[in-house]
């Protein structure tokens, strides 16, 4: 599986480090609690707000320049209207390497 | 130009403020969570340019653009792009930024508003739209003028007198004369009506630079103007008439 980097914080960032720690913490801050909200989601089958959580995982997803993941998660985003699941085991797969990558940091 | 932010999302709005930064001209005077916010804050402040997350829980963009009487140019910042045909339907929005949003997209953008704001209101106050002509004379307010592409600053007051040629205007101070391109009509909605009268079609002074009325024309400053037929009672009402 590709791997998360910060290369697009890095670019936004022009060398502005004081940025680059602020957006990293507020990733750090706010992906747990979107993960949360789509896991909590999933037990509670609530199908628009899966989609809604997917929606707003997607920036960060591209954030961490994972493009491939992104592509899924439009995918999976996709599916989700369309009424079905597939793709959700890649998505989870996404999440968990975004997390790992994040406690690096 | 005044901007604000409106997304949920944090971090989607520090990139945003980052990248306004990054761009000179651009002022950030809020950011805003929720659209509610942001139209409370709206109602109290006058902003040129609102950038605007469309997937907001509760209330999305559409839904706040809609709620707007007269809505500032819009830039949307979203995740997707199924919702582009959508935009094409608001005048108010010039452009759509998918993110995750690089500087040269962003500076495509601002150069979009900039444009928009320049060609959208070649003739436009400097203040509240809310503001009463009268309000603005009291107050010493503005008319900026589009002129090569930069908004010219013009005193009401030092205007004496305003004359269409075609497409354009030819406004007069006593500093300096300034050819705008576009109507009477414009300017007149812009104007102070105790100041400014319609004498002619091609006319408009400042009626408090008179120097004398003869016939059919008055003398401001050096300028002859032709007054019409049916213009002239007008005109007479409103001098103080020993």
């Amino acid at each position: 599986m590709e791997k998360p980097n910060i290369d697009y914080i890095k670019e936004l960032a022009g060398g502005d480090k004081d940025f680059e720690k602020k957006l990293i913490a507020i990733m750090i801050d706010e992906f747990p609690t979107e993960k949360e909200k789509y896991y909590n989601s999933l037990e509670l089958e609530d199908d628009k707000f899966i989609i809604e959580i997917v929606h707003k995982l997607k920036h960060k997803i591209s954030i961490l320049g994972l493009k491939k993941s992104y592509e899924i998660a439009v995918e999976y985003e996709n599916n989700l209207r369309a009424g079905n699941s597939d793709l959700e085991k890649e998505f989870k797969e996404t999440l968990s390497v975004m997390t790992q990558f994040l406690a690096s940091l | 130009m005044n901007c604000i932010i409106v997304d949920d999302e944090a971090t989607s709005r520090l990139v945003i403020n980052q990248l306004c930064s990054q761009v000179g001209g651009l002022e950030i005077d809020g950011e805003f969570s929720n659209a509610i916010q942001a139209i409370k804050h709206l109602n109290q402040n006058e902003v040129d340019l609102i950038f605007l997350d469309i997937h907001m829980p509760d209330f999305t963009g559409f839904d706040f653009i809609q709620t707007l009487k007269n809505p500032p140019k819009i830039v949307l910042i979203t995740s997707d792009t199924q919702f582009a045909i959508d935009a094409f339907e608001y005048d108010c929005i010039v452009d759509y930024m998918v993110k995750p949003i690089a500087l040269p997209r962003f500076l495509k953008a601002v150069k979009k508003v900039e444009s928009a704001i320049l060609s959208n209101e070649p003739v436009q106050e400097s203040t509240s739209t809310k503001s009463t002509k009268k309000e603005s004379v009291a107050s010493g307010k503005d008319l900026y003028v589009n002129i090569d592409r930069r908004l010219v600053k013009i005193n009401i007051p030092d205007i004496y007198l305003i004359e269409a040629k075609g497409d354009y205007i030819q406004i007069k101070t006593e500093a300096k004369n300034y050819v705008v391109h576009s109507t009477l009509k414009k300017i007149e909605d812009k104007l102070p009506d105790d100041l400014f009268l319609k004498v002619h079609r091609s006319y408009v002074i400042n009626i408090k630079m008179i120097i004398d009325i003869e016939d059919n024309s008055v003398l401001i400053k050096k300028d002859v103007v032709p007054v019409s037929r049916s213009n002239r009672p007008e005109l007479m009402k409103r001098l103080n008439l020993l």
